[in-house]
């Protein structure tokens, strides 16, 4: 059968040969097809004798597997090149930068309120919200600010009418909260305890490199029967070091004066060597509890205030507070 | 207040540095706002006095003196001061002498050795500039440190005083509390009350108004003379206190204003005619104050008026035209006590603001009027001489120092702390209290120098403050927790801001009072919430809306070149009501430049009205927003819409009216909106339906409309059926062009078909979309190609 052997011999190479794969298949025809040459070999066993018809057979056999095999291996080596051409022809750089929008982000000082919203959370601290635009009983009387009081010149204010002023503080709100809270609870002999923080825009009439005519402030409150100076401290103490993430933050108390709370405190911290004051606070004042109802000898509070601009600029190295209301977005897009 | 170190401690002496001290005073509320050293440090500066002077044999402008420092031997000393005389005293730098600026070296000048330095107040850092020697006072003693005779290691201490301590407005006042917080002796003042009262002159005073002053003091001193000098100690004292030396008469009573912190006033007893009466002014009196201001005067202000009418201001000013001057040889010197409420707010209504007034309306000291009196007229007698008439004093009901009750366990309860009742006697006497105790409690009279101690907390932060705020401990946080409410169906502020952040926005934070133009010409609002003391005018009125502060920085931005601007802002509103004034939450955000950062994978382009309303789309996702054509001021009057949350009006949107581009000189439009912050907050808690687990069927349906016509009439109109199984329907092309006749525009929609049981077949199919295209042909849409 030395045909069949040439048939192999010339079938592999032919393939070897082919880099198309519908080539391949028409050249597969020659060997294989209805009339391809090993089929004609395949035909002509019939012609053989019995005797003889199994051996020849088994060989045309294997010879066909043989093609059949290099067939395959060809076509999934074609498959591979071609697959591999389009692979190399399609890829990317992938250093080219992505498309479509970009992102925006937060102003530093909502940045700061969010965190500061955080934190106090954390310890079970509600927010509140008040209008600006205040009258006069919120902004100065119920926080015994009595008319003609020289503690109203320590707040230059912004007046809309005689009874209505731009808030000078978020103080009003604790009010406000307080009325509410005594209301929501009258039915009950002893009242939840208070504990809200009060964020917002606040107005002095005021401005240069440190004051702005519009700023914004956290006031926190915490009333109940067992509240104390200690814990006023406790707070203040907890707050700063983990809003400035330093357990080394030292913070001092010093007598001052507001007219809503008794005792009061000026809030120092420790700033580059030095104390840097943060905030007032102290123990709220009976008339200003008796102005909303609540029994000043049951229920003790404490109130503490603290410019937020103030925490941002120190948290964030800004050192002109104008920067805030000037909206330059090189100056935002840093506390992106 | 400011005040000088060694005045103080003429009073009260602790054994405490300067900077001790400062901490001392700050740590018990009467802040060290600054301390300043009188004179920089230098040393070997002698006071010396010049023997003989001779010019110098090679410089014409050189003198030779001799100079004595109190060696035995005098000094050679060569120096170039013209003002240099003989017999002259002048400090003098030793060799070897460390000035602020040089060191002093033995020195040949010009030829001759000179050995020290003649000074001036500059080269020892007394002042800026001087001409010439600085010329010390006669009794300055030979060979003296000059630091010593001029008193130059003293300390400008200014305190941050709180309107509650009135009664450290004074030099005696602070002493007083130094002396309680360290235990220290306070000197007690010398006594002035045998006064040698020689003359015989008095002053009738009536007090018509003895509920506003309840105690009235007066004395004539007569043959004063007016142009005495102010000895130079009380010239130094009062300049460190940050007083000028005016004349001897004026240098003594604000002397004794800043010594005891009673202020005093002295007539021209010559000025005055007739009797003095304290009341209150009269309707369309005038009177002319030492400030040259002329007042016309109001009936709530107080008075001291003679036969004529108002001659000062009561505890605000002295009148001009009753006013000591250099010829002045006869005073009526008064020290009065006038009430707070009289006093308050009066100057601040004139427009200024005095020693005298400053001190009254926080309250002085109603035990102290004769005492400031009598101590005046002696300084008064000993500088420029005269004889002293008798007192006459007028008396009514001084203010009554109730007791207030104190509770050991209400200091502990509120301070946190243990302290025994002990120590809280010992805090209370220091402070001068009088008090009974009984048990833990005690009942406390306060000094009448103390207008500040009206209720118990008031004594409990008495005795914080001296037991020292640093002694109270922090307590850890503890408090019984309960968990905070949290509402899902609101969206809580921090997301709807991240929405805007990841659509490219960046926030802003504007000023809430705005220019009234902008109010005007954007909001077409005439009537403004307007502020009565603005700080400029372009901030005079409170803003109704957003826009104009995102415009105003938007011009910020556009000046700093940047090319595109994506801003929003979230903040109040505000509007006048009926007397009342209402504020709205809202947020406004807008787009300038293009649509796209500057890239190579999209088409340059601007962004446009679509593209904010995509943002907005997203900002309310999932809950649908619809749009109606309507004018807006701010925006181009076809290309502004009214913005509606189910069918209620929340905002706008639209692109800036072409003026207000050219006005606000932007290059190119900006697109802009403005949504209620409420509608953004509420939302619903999800409620979970059946899916369908059968495929959706789609068609397509595309009509030809008017170009007129606005793509939410077709959607309202097919939503309206109720058409069965349709779960979508939605515009997806509009085509104009080829095939299109002119005037018309094609609009294809999408709908969606479903149902949750079965997979729909035609025959259920072509019923709804028949009933869609109906819908559509009543309304005047043409289904196209038929």
């Amino acid at each position: 059968m030395q045909e069949l052997q040439t048939i192999l011999e010339e079938a592999l190479e032919s393939f070897a040969a082919v880099e198309d794969a519908a080539e391949l298949e028409n050249i597969k025809a020659r060997y294989l097809g209805k009339d391809g040459s090993l089929t004609a070999l395949l035909k002509g066993l019939g012609k053989l004798s019995a005797e003889e018809r199994p051996a020849a057979g088994a060989r045309i056999n294997e010879v066909k597997q043989q093609i059949e095999a290099a067939l395959q291996a060809q076509r999934d080596a074609i498959q591979l090149h071609a697959l591999n051409a389009r692979l190399a022809a399609e890829s990317l750089d992938v250093t080219l930068p992505g498309r479509g929008l970009g992102v925006g982000g937060l102003h530093p000082v909502t940045r700061t309120l969010e965190r500061i919203e955080n934190l106090f959370h954390s310890i079970g601290y509600d927010v509140a919200e008040g209008p600006e635009i205040e009258n006069d009983f919120y902004n100065f009387t119920a926080l015994n600010i009595p008319e003609d009081h020289p503690a109203r010149a320590m707040h230059d204010t912004f007046y809309i009418d005689e009874q209505h002023v731009l808030r000078t503080h978020t103080s009003p709100i604790q009010i406000r909260y307080m009325q509410a809270h005594m209301e929501k609870y009258k039915h009950l002999a002893t009242m939840p305890d208070i504990r809200i923080i009060a964020p917002g825009r606040v107005y002095r009439v005021d401005s240069d490199a440190t004051h702005s005519p519009m700023f914004h402030q956290v006031e926190g409150l915490w009333v109940g029967e067992k509240v104390s100076f200690a814990d006023l401290k406790g707070v203040i103490a907890d707050f700063l070091q983990n809003y400035f993430e330093t357990e080394d933050m030292q913070v001092r108390f010093r007598p001052s004066f507001f007219p809503f709370t008794e005792p009061s405190a000026e809030m120092d911290m420790s700033w580059k060597g030095g104390w840097l004051e943060i905030g007032g606070c102290g123990m709220v004042h009976p008339n200003v509890l008796k102005h909303v109802g609540i029994d000043s000898e049951k229920y003790i509070g404490f109130a503490f205030g603290m410019g937020v601009e103030r925490l941002a600029m120190l948290r964030y190295s800004v050192n002109d507070l104008r920067l805030f209301f000037e909206n330059d977005l090189q100056f935002l897009k840093q506390f992106n | 207040m400011q005040f000088s170190e060694s005045w103080l401690r003429t009073l009260v002496n602790p054994s405490l540095s300067s900077e001790e001290l400062s901490h001392l005073l700050t740590m018990a509320g009467l802040e060290v706002e600054e301390m300043t050293p009188v004179a920089p440090a230098f040393e070997k500066v002698v006071v010396a006095q010049v023997l003989t002077k001779e010019k110098h044999p090679d410089a014409d402008r050189l003198n030779v003196l001799t100079v004595n420092v109190g060696d035995t031997e005098p000094l050679t000393i060569v120096c170039g001061a013209s003002n240099v005389t003989v017999g002259m005293k002048a400090p003098c730098a030793l060799v070897g002498a460390r000035l602020p600026n040089f060191e002093i070296k033995k020195a040949k000048v010009r030829g001759i050795a000179s050995f020290g330095m003649m000074c001036s107040e500059t080269e020892i850092g007394l002042a800026e500039e001087s001409a010439g020697l600085m010329v010390l006072s006669d009794e300055a003693v030979v060979g003296q440190s000059i630091r010593e005779h001029l008193d130059l290691d003293d300390h400008l201490i200014t305190l941050k005083l709180t309107p509650n301590r009135s009664d450290c407005l004074s030099l005696n006042g602070i002493a007083r509390e130094v002396a309680a917080l360290t235990g220290a002796p306070l000197q007690t003042m010398e006594d002035s009350t045998n006064i040698k009262q020689s003359g015989s002159a008095s002053r009738n005073v009536k007090v018509s108004a003895p509920e506003a002053c309840p105690r009235y003091t007066g004395r004539v001193i007569s043959g004063v003379n007016a142009k005495a000098v102010t000895p130079s100690w009380m010239v130094q004292r009062l300049e460190r206190c940050g007083l000028r030396s005016i004349s001897a008469l004026v240098d003594v009573t604000n002397y004794v204003l800043l010594e005891l912190g009673q202020p005093l006033h002295a007539f021209d007893l010559n000025k005055l005619s007739g009797d003095i009466d304290v009341r209150f002014a009269k309707a369309g009196e005038k009177l002319k104050l030492l400030n040259e201001q002329l007042v016309e005067l109001q009936d709530d202000m107080l008075v001291i008026a003679d036969g004529k009418g108002p001659v000062a201001l009561a505890g605000v000013m002295g009148g001009a035209d009753s006013a000591v001057d250099d010829m002045t040889t006869d005073i009526f010197l008064e020290s009065a006590f006038f009430v707070p409420g009289v006093i308050v707010g009066k100057s601040r209504r004139l427009g200024f603001s005095s020693d005298s007034s400053y001190r009254f309306e926080r309250g002085v000291d109603f035990a102290a009027t004769l005492i400031a009196l009598d101590r005046a007229t002696q300084l008064i007698l000993e500088i420029c001489g005269g004889e002293a008439g008798q007192v006459t004093a007028v008396q009514g009901d001084l203010p009554v120092r109730a007791p207030v009750t104190l509770r050991s366990s209400r200091v502990l309860r509120i301070l946190g702390i243990s302290l025994d009742s002990e120590e809280i006697a010992q805090i209370l006497s220091s402070l001068g209290m009088t008090f009974q105790q009984s048990g833990d409690d005690f009942t406390v009279t306060p000094p009448s120098y103390r207008f500040d101690i009206a209720i118990e907390e008031d004594l409990v932060e008495e005795v914080a403050r001296v037991h020292g705020y640093e002694q109270i401990q922090p307590a850890p946080i503890q408090a019984s927790m309960t968990i905070l409410p949290n509402f899902e169906a609101e969206r809580p502020l921090s997301k709807v801001r991240q929405v805007m952040v990841l659509r490219d926005y960046q926030e802003t934070i504007n000023y809430s009072f705005v220019e009234a133009d902008w109010e005007r010409d954007l909001c077409s609002n005439t009537t403004p919430v307007t502020l009565l003391n603005p700080i400029a005018s372009q901030m005079s009125v409170m803003r109704s809306s957003l826009l104009g502060g995102l415009l105003d920085s938007l011009r910020t931005n556009l000046a700093r070149k940047q090319p595109r601007i994506r801003l929003f802002e979230i903040g109040g509103c505000f509007e006048a009501e009926a007397g009342s004034y209402s504020q709205e939450e809202r947020l406004a955000g807008l787009a300038y430049g293009s649509a796209v950062s500057e890239q190579w994978g999209a088409p340059a382009r601007n962004v446009d009205f679509y593209d904010v309303k995509s943002d907005l789309e997203a900002l309310f996702a999932p809950r649908t927003l619809t749009f109606q054509a309507a004018e807006y001021p701010a925006s181009h009057p076809g290309r502004s819409a009214r913005i509606l949350l189910d069918g209620v009006a929340i905002g706008w949107l639209g692109e800036l009216h072409p003026k207000w581009q050219q006005q606000y000189d932007m290059p190119l439009t900006a697109v802009w909106f403005e949504v209620k912050l409420n509608a953004l907050i509420q939302s619903s808690v999800p409620r979970a339906e059946d899916i369908s687990k059968f495929p959706a069927v789609r068609r397509d349906i595309a009509v030809l409309v008017d170009e007129k016509a606005d793509v939410q009439t077709l959607l309202d109109a097919m939503d309206n059926q109720n058409v069965p199984y349709v779960t979508e329907l939605a515009l997806f092309d509009v085509y104009r062009g080829q095939g299109v006749e002119e005037g018309k525009k094609s609009l294809a929609f999408r709908v969606l078909l479903k149902d949750t049981q079965k997979t729909l077949t035609d025959s259920e199919i072509e019923p709804s979309i028949a009933m869609l295209v109906e819908a559509l042909h009543k309304i005047g849409a043409k289904l196209r190609g038929k």
